[in-house]
């Protein structure tokens, strides 16, 4: 019943006042799985910048040249074995949320509502123009504008090469073919640490867009109703 | 919205009138969706309107048929919810979220250790049934192989334990049928393979290296080992020891590595003796063997795998 707007009304008497308007735009599943993978993809970079502490680079082991030293303060597990136990075992929470959400979105047909298709493309250049450059704002006429669903669109897109990258650095023999698409091990593993990047970078502006967007836009993800919104 | 769809002139009325048409684009959206939940849609939406007094639900009806909606934003309202109503469906959809909130006992001290070793053992479970006998580690050209100086040497303790090579031999002992000491010769009396194959390191780095020995599978068959044992085990002179699991003992990249880049081992890669196991990860490739063991039972897994590390890493 996502899309359903409602109004919310108060009862004075005989009078019936509206107070608010409230639309269900997020439903429960995608509630647990987007939490879930809050925590999941925490717990997955925490450990994973740990597990890259052990040898930060990219280059040859000899000579050795650092590219970052991650601070351990931003890291999770203490030490390399104790970051692979986390990241082996989040790893399958994060899959399993991933999946849960895919086949939700794809058996109720709510995946509408969000992905990014060739009729969202008009609206992306007046929505840049707003965002970036003091445009006039669009009118709102669904959930998301067309820059959300490309962002959201493409985070699922990143979801999932960071599982394929991954998979291909921690079997690179019973999946070859994963790692030669990625041109073997070697570059699996950078190509891995850039996808987290990508998320990461994503992360920030989704963040950066719930400060701005309020509390109500905050609230919908947790009880799944939008008060006020702008559609 | 339900009446609506089951109207036999709703279709002459989309065509009729442009706004009413606006309100059919939505409807599908939530009467798809309220196949899904379809206890929000007929309780808790529907329910104000039988809460409310009879002058509202006629009101609520009222403005879909007889009046249509205001010029400027088609605004689409479905229907009216009271605010506790609303307050209290809010805060229900809320206890509902918190079933998450389990993913807190990767917080709890106590429970920790064991749930991540849990999943770490899973993780391993599933390693090895991915695991297959047939499937070969890539094997590279000599042009891509990493130069033998700046090939790494790891050692968790002492670089050279100092073997005496005259004396060295391998001592088996377990599940075979001859067990004793066997000597180097006669390991490299064994059919040689050499492979140019990918040696990763659990830290993440790798290199590609020669490695050439006899087949550990062709020794267990020399020394009639029972090859429907489990495990296999291995000590070494610096006090290192590790454990490989019966099909990767068996698995035909598996070496018994007397020879990197083609010249005997060198004391500081493992001489006299070491494991090559190019589908697994470093720490498995024991060096300075002096012990092997075809066994069931494993009492310790390995030197790193009982400080945390995963027992199976197969690559």
């Amino acid at each position: 019943m996502s899309g359903a707007v409602v109004e919310i009304v108060r009862a004075k008497g005989d009078e019936i006042e509206t107070v608010a308007r409230a639309a269900y735009e997020h439903p429960l599943p995608v509630r647990l799985c987007h939490w879930a993978n809050a925590i999941s993809l925490f717990v997955m970079v925490g450990s994973g910048l740990q597990i890259f502490r052990a040898f930060p680079s990219f280059g040859a082991k000899i000579p050795q040249k650092d590219l970052l030293n991650w601070p351990k303060a931003f890291a999770i597990g203490g030490w390399l074995g104790g970051a692979l136990q986390w990241h082996l075992t989040f790893m399958w929470i994060y899959i399993a949320t991933g999946l849960i959400y895919l086949g939700y979105q794809l058996f109720s047909g709510h995946y509408r509502q969000v992905l990014f298709t060739h009729r969202d493309l008009p609206g992306v250049w007046p929505m840049v123009k707003h965002y970036f450059f003091f445009g006039p704002k669009p009118p709102a006429r669904e959930a998301y504008n067309p820059l959300q669903k490309h962002a959201y669109t493409s985070v699922i897109g990143l979801g999932v090469l960071s599982v394929l990258t991954g998979l291909a650095v921690w079997k690179p023999v019973q999946f070859s073919w994963l790692a030669w698409l990625m041109g073997g091990f070697h570059w699996a593993r950078l190509w891995h640490f850039l996808v987290m990047w990508a998320i990461l970078g994503f992360v920030f502006g989704h963040l950066v867009m719930v400060v701005l967007h309020g509390w109500s836009n905050f609230v919908s993800i947790l009880t799944g109703w939008k008060k006020d919104p702008e559609y | 919205m339900e009446p609506e769809n089951e109207k036999p002139g709703a279709d002459e009325l989309k065509a009729g009138d442009p706004k009413i048409a606006d309100s059919n684009t939505v409807d599908p959206k939530a009467v798809e969706a309220g196949t899904v939940e379809p206890a929000i849609v007929d309780k808790e939406i529907a329910e104000p309107k039988v809460a409310a007094s009879e002058a509202v639900a006629s009101k609520i009806v009222e403005p879909k048929v007889v009046v249509p909606p205001p010029i400027a934003q088609p605004k689409i309202v479905d229907t009216r919810m009271n605010e506790r109503k609303f307050a209290q469906v809010s805060r229900r959809e809320l206890l509902k979220v918190v079933p998450v909130l389990a993913l807190g006992a990767f917080a709890i001290p106590s429970f920790q250790d064991s749930l991540l070793k849990k999943g770490l053992g899973f993780s391993d479970w599933a390693s090895a049934r991915l695991f297959r006998r047939s499937h070969l580690a890539t094997t590279f050209s000599d042009s891509e192989l990493t130069p033998f100086e700046k090939f790494p040497i790891n050692g968790y303790d002492v670089e050279d334990p100092g073997v005496i090579f005259e004396n060295w031999t391998l001592t088996v002992s377990g599940a075979v049928q001859k067990p004793g000491d066997y000597k180097l010769a006669q390991i490299q009396a064994l059919p040689r393979f050499r492979h140019n194959t990918r040696h990763v390191c659990v830290e993440g780095w790798d290199v590609i290296g020669r490695f050439g020995g006899a087949r550990l599978s062709d020794f267990l068959n020399m020394v009639g080992a029972d090859t429907s044992a489990r495990f296999l085990t291995v000590t070494c002179a610096d006090d290192y020891y590790e454990s490989l699991d019966m099909a990767t003992a068996l698995h035909p990249q598996t070496l018994l590595c007397y020879e990197m880049y083609d010249q005997p081992l060198t004391r500081k890669h493992g001489a006299p003796l070491r494991l090559n196991v190019p589908t697994k990860v470093g720490y498995k490739q024991a060096k300075y063997l002096t012990d092997l063991k075809v066994t069931n039972v494993l009492e310790k897994v390995g030197y790193w795998e009982d400080q945390g590390y995963s027992s199976f890493y197969a690559l």
